[in-house]
């Protein structure tokens, strides 16, 4: 990863040294300023969590609060693990299987949809990719009302992991189509071809060639799946009653009690349910802004 | 190189088999898109269509059936005062925190432009807060922004930008400046990247050219730049709008739940299950009307942005 980033950050200099647009436009010192800025902002408030949840208490009410910890303890790691009010060890398990469970039926379905989007023109292509696209932006609010009465009442599976799979289908399907779709449609279609003449089906052909070829993009799709449904918070609320379903995200609020903070355990919490996301971002950085910004530049 | 070999080799080959690839098989792209589609038209088209029928009802909490009332859920809840301030607080946020976002996003993505070191490390930096539950970046700024303890309570309070022992949340206009400044720190990256992308399709000749008319930078950015990225910059705007518009989360973890500055989805979700069974539908009524306006603003925005391609 290191090494192709060296090489493809080189191969860009290259670029940019013969192009008078890039070369020294803005100052030096003030680039760096400006580089130096952008990090402190995006990281500065992860910084501060991060020693918040290693305090001891005491420190936390510090006045003037204390840039660099004095103390050091893991209490507050141990005291959100064994929290109880919210169940904060189940409400993460339960975030965990849900998160798996759509992400795997989002692939599933989504996988064959872009495949036919990525690979066939049919009347009414256009329409299928607008409904998708658009369901990703709608207010989900709307959805909570028909989706509650419906749970409680018809089909009886309120505060299941039923009652969120359900509706987190329709927020990771989108995400798992177009990113898909992208990867599916940069591979070339010659190796397909091959196997069709040799007498494959063309799902076969799909799980055969095309899923394997694109394994690294199909395993990006799944993160930002999981990413998605992981950090949902407005069905978790809504369509669970207890920890029996209730997701790690609805647990967050849960730790500002009444009139007393936990301010370390809320930080280690919040520590806890970003480090999984801060990794699979860090290790997939690039192919996450190749998918993020092909729709935005092809159109 | 390989494709070009093929295609010279056995032309009829090829062209039947890119038929039977894009129109050949008939029915089997829609059975392939079917499921998608389905779980979509279930899940998400029908319960917007059962909103409607929902928002004109009384009470379809209760077993024993309910009656239609016709528009009077909306009637009550556009004459609520809370709505009404609901609107207000979310207009506010989404234009001040998407019309900042673009500022500061095309900045950083003017500065991502340039060659520096390490900077798909600072790329990667900055993609960070966008990856972390919104519910998160609001319990971690509130750590901060909290009047007990929080460090830019106790900077603000050290500058004499607030008085001791206050803080920002305190008010309801303090709590909305928090959240568009919790809504930029997080959602920047996105608009960045997004016009980042756009910036590395314009060719460079344009700016060569540009530049041996005699152009200046700042020209060039006006004839250039902004007319050449205002279609990324038209979707990029377009996806921040509307997830502002049904900003739920952020003021949720500020407000504790509470009722006192709310957004029209979190006032539409406090209907729905704060309060007694027959407030439920005049929540669902709120949540149809945002959807509405949802509505609205996507249809603008597309369409001026294929006004604007042709």
């Amino acid at each position: 990863m290191a090494v192709r980033e060296q090489v493809i950050s080189t191969a860009q200099a290259k670029v940019a040294d013969t192009s008078p647009r890039r070369r020294a436009n803005w100052g030096v010192t003030g680039r760096y300023i400006a580089v130096i800025v952008v990090l402190f902002i995006a990281l500065a408030p992860f910084y501060w969590t991060a020693i918040t949840s290693i305090k001891i208490d005491s420190e936390i009410n510090t006045s003037p609060p204390t840039l660099f910890p004095q103390s050091f303890t893991t209490q507050n790691y141990t005291n959100a693990f064994a929290s109880t009010q919210p169940a904060f060890a189940k409400d993460l398990l339960n975030s965990t299987i849900v998160a798996i469970l759509t992400t795997i039926l989002a692939l599933i379905f989504g996988s064959i949809a872009a495949y036919a989007i990525a690979r066939s023109k049919f009347l009414g292509k256009g329409l299928v990719l607008a409904i998708v696209l658009s369901v990703q932006m709608f207010p989900l609010i709307a959805l909570v009302g028909p989706l509650y009465v419906f749970f409680t009442g018809t089909i009886n599976v309120y505060n299941t992991y039923v009652a969120l799979i359900i509706p987190y289908l329709v927020i990771a399907l989108p995400v798992t189509v177009y990113f898909l779709t992208s990867f599916f449609r940069d591979l070339p279609p010659d190796l397909e071809e091959a196997a069709l003449v040799d007498g494959t089906t063309r799902l076969g052909a799909l799980w055969r060639i095309v899923l394997p070829l694109t394994a690294p993009g199909v395993f990006t799709t799944a993160i930002l799946s999981f990413i998605t449904v992981w950090n949902d918070f407005l069905f978790g609320l809504t369509m669970t009653a207890d920890s029996s379903a209730q997701t790690v995200t609805v647990a967050i609020p849960l730790f500002n009690g009444e009139h007393q903070i936990a301010f370390g355990e809320v930080a280690a919490a919040a520590i806890i349910v970003t480090i999984p996301l801060v990794i699979m971002v860090l290790f997939l950085q690039r192919r996450i802004v190749s998918g993020l910004t092909a729709g935005a530049v092809k159109g | 190189m390989a494709t070009t070999t093929q295609a010279t080799a056995m032309p009829k080959q090829k062209i039947s088999l890119r038929e039977r690839l894009d129109l050949g098989s008939g029915l089997l792209p829609y059975y392939l898109v079917a499921p998608t589609i389905i779980i979509i038209a279930l899940v998400a088209v029908y319960p917007i269509i059962d909103s409607i029928r929902l928002s004109l009802l009384d009470n379809p909490l209760i077993a024993s059936g309910a009656t239609f009332v016709g528009l009077r859920n909306y009637i009550q809840v556009l004459g609520d005062p809370a709505f009404k301030s609901s609107v207000g607080i979310t207009i506010t946020f989404s234009v001040v925190s998407v019309a900042l976002e673009a500022l500061v996003g095309f900045g950083v993505a003017l500065l991502m432009n340039q060659m520096f070191p390490g900077r798909g490390l600072v790329r990667t930096a900055i993609l960070i807060p966008f990856a972390f539950p919104t519910i998160v970046s609001g319990q971690i700024w509130l750590l901060m922004f909290n009047a007990q303890n929080g460090v830019l309570t106790y900077l603000m309070q050290a500058a004499h930008l607030l008085a001791p022992g206050d803080s920002l949340l305190r008010t309801p206009n303090g709590l909305v400046t928090a959240s568009i400044i919790i809504d930029v720190w997080k959602t920047t990256p996105f608009m960045a990247l997004l016009l980042l992308a756009g910036l590395q399709v314009i060719p460079n000749e344009l700016y060569e050219a540009a530049g041996v008319d005699g152009s200046s930078r700042w020209q060039q950015f006006w004839t250039i730049t902004l007319p050449m990225l205002r279609n990324a910059l038209l979707i990029a705007l377009m996806f921040r709008l509307l997830d502002a518009l049904r900003a739920f989360d952020l003021f949720y973890i500020l407000t504790g739940g509470g009722r006192e500055v709310q957004t029209m989805a979190l006032y539409s979700y406090a209907n729905m299950f704060q309060g007694t069974t027959f407030d439920f539908a005049p929540g669902v009524a709120a949540a149809v009307i945002l959807f509405i306006i949802c509505a609205v603003v996507s249809i603008i925005i597309v369409t001026t942005t294929r006004l604007s391609q042709n």
